[in-house]
C-alpha cells in the first residue's frame, strides 16, 4: 500500500483548507503582539519575529509564496506541512541521512536542519520543481532505468543530490557521485544502482534545469 | 523544539547588544548556520528564548590572505568554501582537507567556520537531555558505560572531546580567534586556549564570553618550506564522526625538518599537542623507523576508558602516516 502523500498526481502547491489560511488569521493577533517595543524600543532595530507564526516570503520551484510559519519552523516541515510538497523526505530530522536534501539557490541543503527563516529570500528547489512539466529530469530517468531504489524513501533527496551533480559537472566521474551521496543513507542499500544513473544520466548529457 | 523570538542583527554590535540582554533565565543565542544550534534545540538540550541571525551581517564571510598577515577567514565564511578557496587549498592544505571531510556535502554548505568552533561535543550523554536534568554527574555514567568514541588522554575530569575537526588542524597551524565584545572592544586568543575541555555544566565549551560574538579566525603566513597533511579516520569512508584525526605542519629545509606541529582531534577533551613526538623530528630526516618511533611517542601516556583502547593503536597508525604525508607533500 502507497502511502497517501506519495501519489503522483500533482498536488495544489497550498492545500484548500491549509495551516496557512488557518496561520494566516492566528497569526495577525499574535504578530501586532510580538512587533509591540522590543528591548531596542528606541533604536530603529529591526522587528522581533515569533515565537508566534510572521510571514516569510520564498521561491518554491519558481513560485514566489508567502507562508506564516513561527521561527523554530524547519524548512522541511515548510515544504511538507505548509506547502503540501511531500515530495521531500524526513528521515533522521538531524542533517545526518540527508532524505531531505533540497537545493537552496542551487545547492544541496538538509532541509530538515535549515530554518524556514533562513530561505527568506530565496530560491528553494524540491524534487516537485525538478521536472519540465510531464519532462523528467535526466537524473529522474535515469533512476527509474537503472532500477535505482527500492523503498523509495531516500530517492528523492539522492535525485536532488545527484541532479545538482550532473547539473553542475556533467563530465562527473564515479568519485564525483559517491561524494556526492556521500551524506546519504540507503537503507536498502540502492547505492551502486544510484552510481549507474547518475553516470548514465551525466553521458546522456541532457541537462534540463529545474525551473528554479 | 521550542519556538523562539527571531531577530536579524544588522551588525556585529547590534548582535553583541543582544546577545548582552541574555541571562540564564532567558537564553539568548547566536546563530549563523545553525547546525548545530538546531540539534541541540531538537534534543531538548537547549531552549533559547530569542535566536540573533548573524548571517544577515555584512563584512563577516571575507577570506584574505596577505604574505605578511597570514590568512583571515571571516567566521560565516562555510566550511564549503573553506574547502575550496584557493588560497587556503594552496597554502594550508590541512585546513581545506579538515573542512572537506567534516560532515556532509549539505551540512558543509551551511556550516561556518564560526559555528564550527563553537559547537558541543557530539557525546551521545550529552545529547541526551536526560542527562542535563537527571543533576548526576553525567562523566561517571559516561566512564562505567557507552565510552568508545571519548577521550583516551587527559580524561580525569572529562571525558567527552571537542567536537570540531577543522580546529584539530587550527591548533596545528598555531591560529586565533578573534572575539568582538561591546564597544567594538576585540581580543585574540589562540585556537590552543580558547578551546576548553566540553562541560556539561556550562553553556560553552570555549571561553566566548555571553556577551562576545566569534568574528573571525587568523593563521599566521606559514614561513617558506612549510607542508602539511591531514586525515581524519573514521568507521567508514563516507560522512561520520572521527575516531581521530590528526594535523601536522612541519618546516622543512630541504630534507631536514626545522619545526614540527602535530595536532591531535577527538582523543583528548581538545586537540591536543603531541609535543614529545614533534621533538623527535626537529633536525632529522624523515624515514618510516622515524615515523614509527613519532607515532609511538604520540600515544605514549594514554589512559584509555574501558571501551575506547583500540583508539590508541588507530590514533598511532594515523599520526604515522600523516607525518610521512606531510613530510612528502
Amino acid at each position: 500500500m502507497a502511502p497517501p502523500d506519495d501519489d503522483s498526481v500533482p498536488k495544489p502547491l497550498l492545500p484548500q483548507l491549509s495551516r496557512r489560511a488557518f496561520f494566516k488569521g492566528a497569526g495577525a493577533s499574535a504578530l501586532s503582539a510580538t512587533l509591540a517595543p522590543s528591548a531596542h524600543a528606541a533604536d530603529p532595530s529591526p522587528p522581533v519575529l515569533g515565537p508566534e507564526p510572521a510571514p516569510l516570503t520564498l521561491s518554491i520551484n519558481g513560485r514566489t509564496v508567502t507562508v506564516q510559519a513561527d521561527p523554530a519552523t524547519t524548512l522541511a516541515e515548510l515544504v511538507r506541512n505548509h506547502l503540501g510538497l511531500t515530495g521531500t523526505k524526513i528521515g533522521c530530522d538531524r542533517g545526518a541521512c540527508s532524505a531531505c536534501t533540497v537545493w537552496l539557490d542551487g545547492e544541496v541543503a538538509a532541509s530538515c536542519m535549515t530554518l524556514a527563516f533562513d530561505a527568506r529570500g530565496r530560491k528553494v528547489t524540491t524534487i516537485e520543481g525538478l521536472a519540465k512539466g510531464e519532462a523528467l529530469h535526466p537524473v529522474q530517468r535515469a533512476f527509474v532505468e537503472n532500477d535505482a531504489m527500492q523503498c523509495g524513501f531516500c530517492t528523492p533527496g539522492m535525485v536532488m543530490s545527484c541532479a545538482a551533480l550532473v547539473d553542475r559537472n556533467p563530465k562527473c566521474t564515479l568519485d564525483d557521485v559517491k561524494q556526492a551521496v556521500s551524506g546519504h543513507l540507503c537503507r536498502c542499500g540502492t547505492y551502486p544502482n544510484v552510481f549507474k544513473a547518475t553516470l548514465a544520466a551525466a553521458q546522456g548529457g541532457g541537462k534540463a534545469k529545474g525551473n528554479t | 523544539m521550542q519556538s523562539f523570538e527571531w531577530v536579524d542583527a544588522e551588525s556585529v554590535e547590534h548582535a553583541v547588544s543582544l546577545l548582552g540582554e541574555g541571562s540564564e533565565r532567558q537564553p539568548v543565542v547566536a546563530k549563523a548556520g545553525g547546525m548545530d544550534l538546531l540539534d541541540l534545540m531538537k534534543n531538548g538540550v537547549m531552549a533559547p528564548r530569542r535566536v540573533v541571525n548573524i548571517k544577515t551581517i555584512k563584512g563577516l564571510d571575507g577570506v584574505r590572505f596577505d604574505a605578511k598577515q597570514g590568512l583571515e577567514l571571516g567566521a560565516l565564511v562555510t566550511l564549503a568554501r573553506l574547502s575550496r578557496e584557493p588560497e587556503v587549498r594552496k597554502r594550508f592544505v590541512a585546513l581545506a582537507d579538515a573542512a572537506e571531510h567534516a560532515a556532509t556535502p549539505q551540512v558543509r554548505n551551511a556550516a561556518t567556520m564560526g559555528g564550527n568552533l563553537l559547537q558541543r561535543p557530539r557525546c551521545w550523554y550529552f545529547r541526551y537531555d536526560h542527562f542535563h536534568q537527571a543533576g548526576g554527574d553525567a562523566v561517571e555514567r559516561v566512564r562505567s558505560g557507552e565510552n568508545q568514541y571519548h577521550a583516551i588522554f587527559d580524561n580525569q575530569r572529562t571525558v567527552m572531546v571537542h567536537a570540531s575537526t577543522p580546529a584539530t588542524a587550527l591548533v596545528a597551524y598555531g591560529a586565533s580567534v578573534e572575539l568582538t565584545g561591546p564597544g567594538g572592544k576585540t581580543r585574540v586568543v589562540p585556537v590552543s586556549e580558547f578551546l576548553l575541555p566540553p562541560d556539561m555544566k556550562r553553556s560553552t565549551d570555549t571561553s566566548i564570553a555571553p556577551n562576545e560574538l566569534l568574528t573571525r579566525v587568523r593563521i599566521p603566513a606559514p614561513a617558506a618550506g612549510t607542508k602539511a597533511a591531514y586525515h581524519k579516520q573514521g568507521e567508514r569512508e563516507s560522512y561520520d564522526w572521527p575516531i581521530c584525526d590528526v594535523a601536522v605542519v612541519l618546516r622543512m629545509e630541504g630534507r631536514t625538518i626545522r619545526q614540527a606541529a602535530i595536532a591531535m582531534g577527538w582523543v583528548a577533551p581538545t586537540p591536543r599537542r603531541a609535543a614529545e613526538a614533534e621533538k623527535l623530528l626537529v633536525g632529522k630526516t624523515l624515514n618510516e623507523e622515524l615515523a614509527r618511533q613519532v607515532a609511538k611517542a604520540a600515544v605514549n601516556g594514554a589512559t584509555p576508558l574501558s571501551k575506547n583502547a583500540y583508539k590508541v593503536p588507530v590514533l598511532e597508525a594515523v599520526v604515522r602516516r600523516t607525518v610521512l604525508a606531510a613530510a612528502a607533500a
